[in-house]
């Protein structure tokens, strides 16, 4: 058994239970001790101050805490941190930095990917995760035949990104700058 | 949140009996569902088994010519494995008709056969919901009720599973696996899982306290076109009003449950004969108890629809 606790006594306490855990997160290892309620999300914010995953909605609904987690995107909002024992944990700081952007960061500069910012970190480990998923074959909603290997086209990266919302609207910008990535990558 | 405890056993019979013993444990898996019901309060565990460390997570071919899929088959996995696309399409469209893709590459296929609803009665705390709260009453009834079921409800309960999946499931007439607390397996057809609300809502399935979902199992593949369509407000990441799972045959007969209807997937395999005769043949059999309220009565008419145009495109 790994990282038990004690079940509780019958009685509800409400106190706050402690628990250790060790991940990477961007390339480092990082040993915590968090209260068990502690989501992936506040871990990396309140913990590692590691601010560019943003709180949204907190119920995976706006997409904004996404992070790559083992090599696959997912809301840090809707996952305890104490389940990622081990995990190899990429979050946007961690995909490039203000002197040297990742191509998909780039891209979202160069076609104003976004107005006011907030939903953007999200926004961009989504889109890195989205050509990654296109690329090694997983189908969609929107994927004509399921056995074939789906393309990069607008309606795939729509269909993708559903699960990333921007209030301001800048979904035309952000479906030009993650076509530019695929073209420069194909 | 409420505070828990928590614990990660490493096998099936470890975790169904840390469940059992633990006064208010839950098993948590991808968590998607279960700790949005907890920060919400409607859902307050005491401690919290995670499942993650158990395995489970493989799709093998069975000696029937199925396939069984491990309870820990991440979403995302399930409707991308070759066998599941080419032979169990309808199920590979459900799934990918379903949440987001962050969503489903945590989300697992026990737990999605166990989401829970989204009547926005259960969701809202200062509601009457019998199926949050037992004996408190039933808001939806008189209340907002759109979204829900139009046929197997009770006057306690008008809630509809959300799942896309276990529609799919239904009409692949799938198996679900599990391993009670002593140790004990056995096999529940995807037919007796879900239950209906009765007096008794919030029961949503007929698991036992304690009792683990192992694995799903698909018998061989049924010939035909597979199709999955799913009516909802908008294009993606939104759950169905009307959902319809079908594996249809150029000359008109097959197979179809319906989704967004009722507390549980919904088939009549009776009516299933009369599948040649067209949409309304099928819908006025399926849905011949039906008691929808005066915001959902439109389902009626979206179900027979949208079998109608798969019907359509399985001819085409």
């Amino acid at each position: 058994m790994v990282g038990a606790t004690a079940p509780a006594a019958a009685a509800r306490t409400d106190e706050p239970v402690l628990v250790k855990v060790t991940f990477t997160v961007n390339g480092q290892r990082r040993d915590l001790e968090l209260d068990t309620r502690t989501s992936l999300l506040d871990a990396a914010r309140e913990h590692l101050h590691l601010t560019g995953s943003k709180k949204g909605c907190d119920h995976g609904q706006c997409g904004a805490c996404t992070m790559i987690v083992d090599g696959r995107r997912i809301n840090a909002c809707l996952t305890l941190a104490i389940m990622h024992q081990g995990a190899e944990i990429t979050t946007i700081e961690g995909l490039g930095q203000p002197d040297h952007l990742h191509p998909m960061q780039a891209a979202f500069v160069k076609h104003d990917g976004y107005q006011c910012g907030y939903c953007t970190p999200g926004q961009i480990c989504s889109g890195v995760a989205v050509l990654e998923e296109i690329t090694a074959g997983i189908p969609s909603h929107v994927t004509a035949d399921l056995e074939a290997a789906p393309q990069v086209t607008e309606a795939e990266i729509r269909e993708r990104m559903s699960g990333n919302i921007c209030r301001c609207g800048a979904y035309s910008n952000i479906v030009a700058a993650m076509t530019e990535v695929a073209g420069a990558r194909a | 949140m409420k505070s828990f405890t928590y614990e990660r056993p490493t096998s099936p019979a470890e975790a169904a009996a840390a469940v059992a013993r633990t006064p208010e444990a839950r098993f948590i898996a991808g968590g998607t569902n279960l700790l949005d019901l907890m920060k919400l309060q409607i859902e307050t565990p005491r401690h919290l088994v995670d499942v993650n460390g158990l395995g489970l997570d493989t799709v093998e071919p069975t000696e029937e010519g199925g396939l069984r899929i491990g309870a820990l088959v991440r979403n995302t996995d399930l409707a991308a494995h070759p066998r599941v696309r080419k032979d169990y399409g309808v199920l590979a469209r459900a799934l990918l008709a379903g949440a987001s893709g962050q969503l489903r590459n945590k989300a697992t296929t026990a737990g999605n056969l166990l989401q829970r609803t989204r009547c926005p009665y259960f969701y809202d705390t200062a509601q009457a919901c019998n199926k949050r709260q037992p004996g408190s009453g039933c808001a939806a009834l008189d209340g907002v009720s759109r979204q829900l079921a139009v046929i197997g409800g009770s006057e306690a309960c008008i809630a509809t599973y959300p799942g896309d999946m276990a529609v799919a499931m239904r009409v692949l007439d799938a198996q679900v696996e599990t391993i009670d607390a002593a140790g004990a397996a056995r096999n529940i057809p995807i037919a007796e899982f879900h239950r209906l609300p009765g007096d008794d809502p919030a029961r949503d399935t007929n698991l036992k306290p304690g009792e683990l979902i192992t694995a799903v199992t698909l018998p061989k593949p049924v010939a035909g076109t597979h199709i999955y369509r799913k009516v909802r407000d908008r294009a993606s990441y939104a759950f169905a009003l009307v959902s319809v799972a079908a594996i249809l045959r150029k000359d008109g007969s097959g197979h179809v449950a319906f989704g967004g209807v009722a507390h549980k997937p919904w088939r009549v395999e009776a009516a299933e004969a009369d599948l040649p005769k067209g949409a309304k043949a099928v819908t006025d059999k399926v849905f011949a108890d039906a008691k929808p309220t005066h915001e959902n009565a439109y389902k009626l008419k979206l179900a027979e629809r949208t079998l109608g145009a798969a019907l359509n495109q399985a001819r085409a």
